[in-house]
């Protein structure tokens, strides 16, 4: 038996017909998926948390305050979620960056600022104006044309 | 101008220890097996790369500076606007990393600049 060096699992089976080139597409936008829910939602829930605390830089005027605001902070379950979330997030950006260029991967996760807005309006009730749809709209574009280039360089097989 | 120092770190701090841990996992070499234990073995081979701790230093920074804009302004802004990293990362990509970054690229990187642009005015 020959072996693939795209195989995911130990029993590779039938994905062994995929050519190399289309597994690592797939890994590739599979683990950027898990990156744009869960890097906007930890960025949700961090906002949420921030904001219960209050504004910092008119809390923190010595550094004993310094310390009881980073208390409230490592103190909030909101703030703990949200950390849990991007540490989802990061884990799958250190993965994809393993075989990925990072100037591929990096605008790909882009589609996470349209999903940041989206969120925002309906789960903080954030007001979005028009023009800031039409530049995160513009970001999206930008993340068309640089995600159609391909996803490594520095090796090419 | 606190808005200005703070977004300053999350670009730069951000974005260079991005590029710190895309040096340190590139050293690792492409992750082929994704079951837990093979995933736990690449977690801890990573922790001895130096550049993983530059990097995660870095980010760390950034993280707190994102905490610190986040307690007086909306995510929906704040967040666009760290996409200001693009042109730091594009830069960090051909530099220091020695990937090829073609026109294609730099014109979807101009794209998210002119968009970033357009969140910062639609904020007034």
């Amino acid at each position: 038996m020959r072996e693939s060096p795209f195989d995911m699992r130990d029993d590779c089976g039938p994905s062994v017909t995929m050519t190399s080139h289309k597994r690592l597409q797939f890994k590739t936008y599979l683990l950027i998926l898990v990156m744009i829910v869960a890097g906007p939602m930890g960025n949700l829930m961090l906002s949420k948390g921030m904001k219960n605390i209050g504004k910092i830089t008119t809390k923190i005027s010595s550094p004993s305050e310094l310390g009881s605001v980073l208390a409230r902070v490592l103190s909030s379950g909101t703030i703990w979620l949200g950390i849990a979330s991007l540490l989802t997030f990061f884990v799958a950006y250190m993965l994809v960056l393993s075989w990925a260029d990072y100037s591929f991967v990096q605008p790909a996760s882009a589609m996470a600022y349209a999903v940041v807005a989206l969120l925002a309006t309906v789960l903080l009730g954030e007001v979005v104006s028009p023009l800031r749809w039409a530049g995160i709209a513009v970001i999206c574009l930008g993340v068309f044309v640089v995600g159609h280039t391909s996803p490594r360089t520095t090796e090419n097989p | 101008m606190l808005e200005v120092l703070f977004f300053s770190l999350i670009v730069v701090a951000g974005t260079g220890g991005e590029l710190c841990v895309s040096r340190a996992m590139k050293q690792l070499g492409e992750v082929h097996h994704f079951h837990p234990a093979a995933l736990i073995k690449v977690f801890l081979r990573a922790l001895r790369v130096k550049w993983l701790w530059i990097g995660v230093g870095l980010m760390t920074v950034g993280f707190f500076s994102l905490l610190a804009i986040l307690s007086f302004e909306n995510v929906s802004f704040v967040v666009p606007v760290t996409a200001l990293g693009y042109v730091a990362g594009a830069l960090g990509g051909r530099f220091f990393l020695g990937e090829r970054v073609n026109w294609r690229r730099w014109a979807g990187i101009l794209l998210v600049c002119v968009g970033v642009t357009l969140v910062v005015i639609g904020k007034g």
